[in-house]
């Protein structure tokens, strides 16, 4: 199949979107939730968020599909900031959320 | 019932049983053809919606090679559309799927300037989409296409008697059980002076565009049920989209977290999808089930794929915790009422047991 194009974004909300090869910076928390299925590394996030200072980021490890999708559009609805979603080597991605309140 | 007596012949033939059938045939594809606003002689019965799609799109590949081997459609299109594309691609085409914006309706500006790129053979846009129910932009779909000189495609299955169907399509498909027909009936209308070649080998029915012995008793049954739908579309239609707009309203007032999917005002008139948070899909609809409620759900753990469904991906919308509702015909405000009254509890009850307060 071809490649999917997602929603129409915002540049920043694109660029953040689109999944990153190159390695990740490191983050003030990583949760993983490699193997978990979706709602279950939400959960997780919406739990731990508190847990890094204002501003800081934290890093989803997950590699159930819906994830990629999903933690961007909790950030959303959250108001927290999607920062970008990196491919790991070994499958999944890590995704990093910004801690805005 | 009556069309299964008089109509069980095949009407290819030149007994009088067979002429009989006949007649019934050309009488269901002439009321058909002028609900859908069609030529009865541009209009071909399938043996289902899908088919209908897979014939059109692949025919008019078939018919623009010499054009080119290029393909646009929307991202949010029926399956049936993406798998004859998948087709087309693996016979060495092109395809590019144009995104769409949060409530997934497709940007005309980027299915124009998709649609202009040279080599591009065939577009295709849904009238709604199938998921979410948004309505797409198909009479300025139809300029570009019409300006680029490219044959457009249209998917009416979700629309077709609930809402007049938008002129400026080339090629048009839809299906006799959305509408309230029987399974086993698809609908395939291709524009005079639209090129198209069938993609599979040719006998003489339908015009030499669907091969196989029509079934004319579920064809007369679905035009019998398309003339039905549309009597009473002007009313029930309405009914039904204040009975959505009701449940659009109040679902995000009862449950904590719900996110309502696709646009609020052009929309179908009997379907809403929305996603709670922290809520799996598959135990939401089991739940609803117990209680008396059939919906479905684009989320993962609820398709045989695993993969959340490539509509609410496309829209960047929560893909977990999806509920989608169709109305049915006739449904009553006190089911609508029942409905919201038992889902914030089982909401309540589902994110309970992942620990979720």
């Amino acid at each position: 199949m071809w490649r999917r194009k997602p929603a129409r974004e915002t540049p920043q909300e694109a660029a953040a979107t689109a999944a990153r090869p190159a390695a990740p910076p490191a983050t003030a928390l990583t949760i993983d939730a490699m193997g978990r299925k979706c709602p279950i590394p939400i959960i997780m996030l919406a739990d731990q968020i508190n847990a890094v200072g204002l501003g800081a980021v934290v890093a989803v490890l997950a590699d159930d599909p819906a994830a990629f999708t999903d933690i961007p559009a909790w950030c959303r609805l959250k108001s927290h900031e999607h920062v970008a979603s990196y491919e790991l080597p070994q499958g999944g991605w890590s995704i990093h959320v910004r801690r805005n309140y | 019932m009556a069309a299964l007596d008089v109509g069980w012949a095949d009407p290819a033939r030149l007994y009088g049983s067979a002429r009989r059938a006949r007649l019934l045939l050309d009488q269901a594809r002439a009321e058909v053809a002028e609900i859908l606003g069609a030529r009865p002689d541009e209009l071909s019965f399938t043996p289902s919606g899908t088919q209908a799609v897979h014939l059109g799109v692949l025919g008019a590949l078939a018919g623009r090679k010499r054009a080119g081997r290029h393909l646009v459609a929307s991202a949010v299109e029926h399956s049936s559309v993406l798998h004859a594309a998948g087709v087309h691609e693996r016979d060495g085409g092109t395809v590019e799927t144009v995104g769409v914006e949060r409530t997934g309706r497709v940007s005309p500006a980027d299915f124009a300037a998709a649609v202009a790129q040279p080599g591009t053979a065939v577009a295709c846009l849904q009238t709604a989409n199938h998921e979410v129910g948004t309505l797409q932009p198909i009479a300025e779909a139809a300029e570009a296409c019409r300006a680029a000189g490219v044959p457009l495609f249209v998917d009416a299955a979700q629309s077709a008697g609930r809402l007049p169907i938008p002129p400026g399509w080339s090629i048009l498909a839809a299906s006799a059980h959305k509408w309230g027909g029987p399974a086993g009936v698809g609908v395939l209308a291709i524009r005079k002076g639209v090129r198209w070649r069938s993609p599979y080998p040719e006998d003489e029915r339908e015009s030499r565009r669907v091969p196989g012995f029509e079934n004319v008793p579920a064809v007369v049954a679905a035009a019998a049920a398309l003339r039905a739908r549309v009597a009473e579309a002007a009313t029930e239609s309405a009914r039904l989209s204040a009975l959505i707009e009701r449940i659009r309203h109040e679902v995000p007032r009862l449950v904590p977290d719900v996110e309502v999917i696709g646009d609020p005002v052009e929309r179908l008139p009997h379907l809403v999808t929305f996603s709670c948070l922290y809520v799996e899909g598959e135990a939401l609809l089991t739940e609803l089930d117990k209680a008396g409620f059939a919906v479905s759900s684009g989320s993962s753990c609820t398709a045989s794929t695993l993969r959340p469904s490539h509509v609410l991906e496309a829209m960047g919308v929560l893909t977990h915790g999806n509920v989608r509702v169709s109305l049915p015909r006739g449904v009553s405000a006190e089911d609508v009422d029942r409905f919201l009254t038992v889902l914030p509890d089982i909401v309540r009850r589902i994110r309970q047991s992942l620990g979720v307060h």
